[in-house]
Order: C-alpha cells, then sequence, then structure tokens
C-alpha cells in the first residue's frame, strides 16, 4: 500500500538502527506519547533494535484507555435503556466498567452498534426518528474534527434524537502533567503524529522550553519511529531542546485549520479525568454551550459516581511511564486483555495488551530470538 | 485509535464544503469520505483518513524526507569516521 509498505522496509531500518548505536552516547529515556506508536514500537521489535542505553517507555496516548469507569458506567447505562441506539467505535465495547461492558449490553438485548465514523451513527438518527442515538465520543485531538462535524450537522439539520456521549482528552496538558511529576524519568518526547496533523505544534514549542525537552512529531511506521528516535537523541546529545517536525509528509506546523475551527466552534476545553492517572486540568473537551442540547450526559440525566479501581493495578504508573508492563505481578496471570484489571491492558493500543500479544515472556526469559522487523508485514 | 489510513482520492461530490465528499480508494477498498477539512484536495491527491474524515493531504515532495534524512545522515556519520581515521 502507498505510503505504508516503503516506510516498512527491513534494509532502511537496519540502517537507521545502526546510526542510532553510533550517536548514543549516554542513557538517555524517551516516551513515545501515543498507544498507535506503543503498537507499532512492540510489534515490529523496534525497541530490541536500539541500544540498551536507551530506554522507551510508553505514553498515556490510548483514548480507549484512559477514558474514566465512571464514563464507561455511563455508556452503559444510557445503553441499557429501551429506545436507545448506543454507537460506539468497536474498541470501546470491551471495556469493562465497574459491573459489565458494552458488549454484555449486547448480549443482554440493548442496541449497541459498531460504527466506522460519527457520521454514520447521525445518518442512523435520521433514519430512526422514533429512537435516541447516541453516540461514544472518544478520542484525542485527531477524533474532535470527526466529532465537531457530527454534532455541527445534528445542530444544522435539526437531528433531534441525536447526542454524544463525551470523552475527549488532549496531549499537551498531559505531557506537562507527567513532566511535573516528581517521579518523572522522561528526557524525550515522540509526539502523536496525527494529533499534530490536525493541531499543528506550535503549543509544544513552549513545552519544550520551560522543561528543557525535545520533543520529536513522529509518524506510526517502523521508519518513522526510527528516524523520531535518531532525531530525538540527536537533540539529547548536542543538549538542544526543540520542536521537530519527523512526519512532514502529514503534518504541518500550524495544522488543519479548518478542522482546528470546527473544533472550537462545537467544543470547548474542560478538566478530565484520566483513568489510572487521575484528574489533569484542562485536558479535555466538552460541548460548548450553544451545543448543551447534544451532551448525552445533560439529556439522559446520569448521575456522577466514582468508582475504585483495582488497588493491584499499576498502569497510572505504566501510562506515565514510570513503570514497564513487565514490572507489575499481576501481568499476564491475573491481568490480561480478557479480563483486565486497568486501563492498559483493555485496549490493543495500551502498553499492558501490546506487551501481553507480543512478548508474552518476560525479556529474561525468552530464548528465542524475537523476530526483527519485518519488510511488508500487515 | 489515531490510525489513520492513506487513500486516493477519486472523485469528489457535493457543493457545499461541510458535505463535500468523494470516493477514496485504499488499495482496492473504495469507501465514501468526508473531505470537508481539505478543501485544496482534488483527484488524484492522497489523503490521509480518520473515522470517515480526510485529515490532511499528504504531502508527496515531503514522503521521501526518511529515506532522504537517513542518506544525508549516513553520509555525515561516514564524513565524521573518516575524519577521526585521519587524525589518528
Amino acid at each position: 500500500m502507498k505510503f505504508i509498505d516503503e516506510y516498512r522496509e527491513g534494509e532502511a531500518a537496519q540502517r537507521y538502527a545502526r546510526m542510532i548505536h553510533r550517536l548514543a552516547k549516554r542513557e538517555w529515556t524517551i516516551m513515545e506519547v501515543c498507544g498507535g506508536q506503543t503498537h507499532s514500537i512492540v510489534k515490529f521489535g523496534i525497541d530490541e533494535l536500539l541500544p540498551k542505553q536507551i530506554t522507551l517507555v510508553h505514553g498515556p496516548g490510548c483514548p480507549v484507555c484512559v477514558t474514566p469507569l465512571e464514563l464507561i458506567e455511563k455508556a452503559i447505562e444510557i445503553a441499557s435503556r429501551p429506545g436507545v441506539i448506543f454507537c460506539s467505535f468497536g474498541d470501546m465495547l470491551r471495556v469493562p466498567g465497574n459491573s459489565k461492558d458494552l458488549l454484555s449490553v449486547k448480549a443482554e438485548g440493548g442496541d449497541v452498534r459498531i460504527v466506522y465514523s460519527p457520521l454514520d451513527a447521525l445518518r442512523l438518527a435520521r433514519e430512526n426518528p422514533e429512537r435516541q442515538v447516541v453516540f461514544f465520543a472518544v478520542g484525542f485531538e485527531t477524533t474532535a474534527p470527526a466529532n465537531a462535524m457530527a454534532v455541527f450537522q445534528a445542530h444544522q439539520q435539526q437531528v433531534k434524537n441525536f447526542s454524544i456521549l463525551v470523552s475527549h482528552v488532549l496531549v499537551p496538558p498531559a505531557m506537562e502533567a507527567i513532566l511535573s511529576s516528581a517521579s518523572n524519568r522522561v528526557q524525550g518526547f515522540l509526539a502523536a503524529g496525527h494529533v499534530c496533523t490536525v493541531m499543528g505544534y506550535e503549543e509544544y514549542e513552549p513545552i519544550a522550553k520551560k522543561y528543557h525537552v525535545p520533543i520529536v512529531v513522529t509518524g506510526f511506521e517502523p521508519l518513522d519511529i526510527l528516524q523520531g528516535i535518531y532525531m530525538c537523541i540527536r537533540q539529547l546529545e548536542e543538549g538542544r531542546a526543540e520542536v521537530e517536525n519527523q512526519y512532514r509528509r502529514a503534518v504541518q506546523r500550524p495544522g488543519n485549520t479548518v478542522a482546528q475551527n470546527l473544533i472550537q466552534k462545537v467544543f470547548r476545553v474542560v478538566h478530565r479525568k484520566w483513568r489510572g492517572v487521575g484528574q489533569i486540568n484542562h485536558s479535555g473537551l466538552g460541548l460548548q454551550d450553544l451545543f448543551a442540547d447534544f451532551d448525552a450526559e445533560r439529556r439522559f440525566g446520569v448521575a456522577d459516581q466514582t468508582f475504585e479501581e483495582s488497588p493491584e493495578c499499576i498502569s497510572g504508573l505504566v501510562l506515565q511511564g514510570v513503570k514497564k508492563p513487565f514490572e507489575c505481578s499481576a501481568f499476564g496471570s491475573r491481568c490480561t486483555p480478557e479480563h483486565p484489571l486497568g486501563a492498559t491492558m483493555v485496549s490493543s493500543e495500551g502498553a499492558c495488551a501490546a506487551y501481553y500479544r507480543y512478548r508474552r515472556i518476560r525479556p529474561e526469559e525468552s530464548s528465542i530470538p524475537r523476530q526483527k522487523v519485518e519488510a511488508h508485514e500487515a | 485509535m489515531c490510525l489513520a489510513v492513506p487513500g486516493k482520492i477519486l472523485s469528489i461530490e457535493g457543493s457545499d464544503p461541510l458535505l463535500r465528499s468523494g470516493k477514496v480508494d485504499f488499495s482496492g477498498i473504495v469507501k465514501v469520505i468526508n473531505l470537508a477539512y481539505v478543501p485544496e484536495a482534488q483527484v488524484g491527491d492522497y489523503v490521509l483518513v480518520h473515522v470517515g474524515f480526510a485529515i490532511n493531504t499528504i504531502d508527496e515532495g515531503e514522503a521521501r524526507q526518511v529515506f532522504e534524512y537517513l542518506r544525508q545522515m549516513g553520509e555525515l556519520a561516514e564524513l565524521e569516521e573518516n575524519g577521526e581515521k585521519e587524525v589518528k
């Protein structure tokens, strides 16, 4: 596939790896922010191509993982109501709430549907005027233009039986929360490429300066990630802390301003709770007053409840790059993708689930060398 | 979740900028995609698609830079190594 296959070329990956070996003189810890990047790194064994003085830690950029239990419970409550068609991206359905998941609601007779796009949910609302159609609007900045458009069109077309349950989070405040924590060990970031496709990267420049940390906007294919790591280490070795753009084919500094305009029309910045991390101020999006009628929480009057996470789960520390999945005693035994204890095991983009899928045994127990970067792996 | 897939625009329809959409080919799978956020995109362009929306046009001129950077940095590293040898 054009613009994918060429960035998985094994020989170029090996050359980048050799260049990184030559470049890295000291120990550095780099965080990839996005769960899609984590998934690529573990799947292609990119971390295993790096010299041992380079540690990659996995960031909080998995919106499915960080959606708080309270919102999952609200989704379950709304989806269980008669007359509701509850629409969601597929990966939210297996995320356990306090009691059950959305898939069990479906099994019990609830009308829960997987959609590809929020516009599919809006179409369902137009086709079923006697039903309430709710879309579970989960995501980072990348998904905000799509959800903003669905609400904006619903408003324009006066589709009154459509609403969204908003769980939108923003990347830069989470990066700042990690950097300002006393236990922080992150010295450089690979910023999430597609978030920057939408938002650009101007807002990362003050963060790089304030915390003296290099930030490299990075894509998702193996060669993108290797180049991003190379650029980040180069800055670290030279003592620089700038925002650089590895993913130039898809990201420009101002971002997509047409999309940003609609996001600002429909959404405003609010405080959000992150599963495994806790509340981060100004770290999410909620609907503007003009669009408040489309807020499912308001329409269905679901009450706020607070739930406790499993005390055994260390996902908060994994999400902040303080611990690795292997350092958890429940990993792979009491906590698996089928029965997750917490945030980082619930989605395939969570660090724990990625390790479980591609690396079930601890590195020291492995006697078989893992397959390295493959040229045309699907 | 933030997965976005590159595809080639086959056709464009709709005069309302908000409803502008088009058929986009993902290596044989063709889907109707909202093009409101890429007003500059034309038939034949590659766009990056996330949950039914094109979020940017792929800059073909920049698409080779990952290889160009590798070549430049590789040459630089060789120059430095040769330089070190000469000093010795």
